[in-house]
């Protein structure tokens, strides 16, 4: 795996978690008509491409290596991730309320969480 | 909107608010722990089946207690009520026994060490459910005679 777009996307869903954050301690909601929402959606948006990237990347490496990876788990983490990330951003932008942003910092949280868990699977002996 | 309104009332109230972030942690568990335990049990299930089948029945409490709390209707409250007493249960059952006996558990479950794995959150979570359960709770049968 690329390290480099893993400490990319794992400082860019952290960014993102901080900026949820914020809305919750503001008592902000995600609203997709006022511009601080979109911009937030936007940035979640361009995150879960570049995961689409991470889990393109991914499978073309399990593909191409004969090492002894858990193949199932590394799949579905490449996989759940994307799942994840828009589910989150589902549940928050249905509710009006700071508790809709929370719902986006436990999911951005999660992302760097499973990267993380990508790697060690990976490399079981780092 | 052809949905009953005192349950529809009772449904929102579980299910925004606070309650909307309890979901999302709930319905995270539900897939963490189904995903865990699908390939667990899939792939090397004779290595630990007590510790599997352990993750198993966890991801179907955590599954149905995200779907109890979601619908938040008055069976769907009991049900979440008695799924987060059961989780709650087996996050301190399991919690000690691993503890005490870890050579039953081989593999560590979402339970085990009172789910020092997960940063305790397994542990927290069922008193959370507990606790907005009753903090939304409609109020006692007589009182509000219409909302039953």
């Amino acid at each position: 795996m690329i390290d480099v777009l893993s400490t990319v996307l794992i400082v860019v869903s952290l960014l993102a978690a901080a900026w949820a954050g914020v809305l919750v301690v503001l008592g902000r909601p995600v609203l997709l008509d006022k511009w601080d929402g979109v911009a937030l959606v936007g940035f979640l948006l361009m995150l879960e491409l570049a995961l689409v990237g991470q889990a393109i990347v991914g499978f073309v490496a399990l593909a191409g290596t004969n090492r002894d990876v858990d193949r199932l788990s590394f799949g579905g983490y490449l996989l759940g991730v994307l799942v994840i990330l828009l589910l989150a951003t589902a549940w928050a932008l249905t509710e009006r309320s700071r508790w809709g942003p929370s719902v986006l910092v436990v999911g951005c949280l999660t992302v760097p969480v499973m990267i993380v868990r990508l790697q060690q699977i990976w490399e079981p002996h780092v | 909107m052809s949905r009953h309104p005192a349950v529809a009332a009772s449904a929102a109230a579980t299910r925004s608010g606070p309650g909307r972030l309890l979901i999302a942690v709930y319905a995270l568990f539900a897939v963490a722990a189904t995903a865990r335990s699908a390939v667990q049990i899939a792939t090397r299930f004779n290595d630990a089946p007590l510790a599997y089948l352990l993750s198993a029945f966890a991801a179907v409490v955590y599954v149905v207690a995200t779907a109890g709390l979601a619908r938040g209707s008055r069976a769907s409250r009991r049900i979440a009520t008695v799924s987060c007493v059961v989780e709650l249960t087996g996050v301190l059952v399991v919690g000690a026994i691993s503890l005490a006996a870890p050579e039953l558990f081989p593999d560590a479950t979402v339970w085990s060490a009172f789910g020092s794995g997960y940063v305790f959150i397994p542990l927290v979570l069922p008193v959370l459910g507990l606790l907005w359960l009753r903090h939304t709770s409609p109020g006692p049968p007589g009182r509000e005679p219409e909302a039953n």
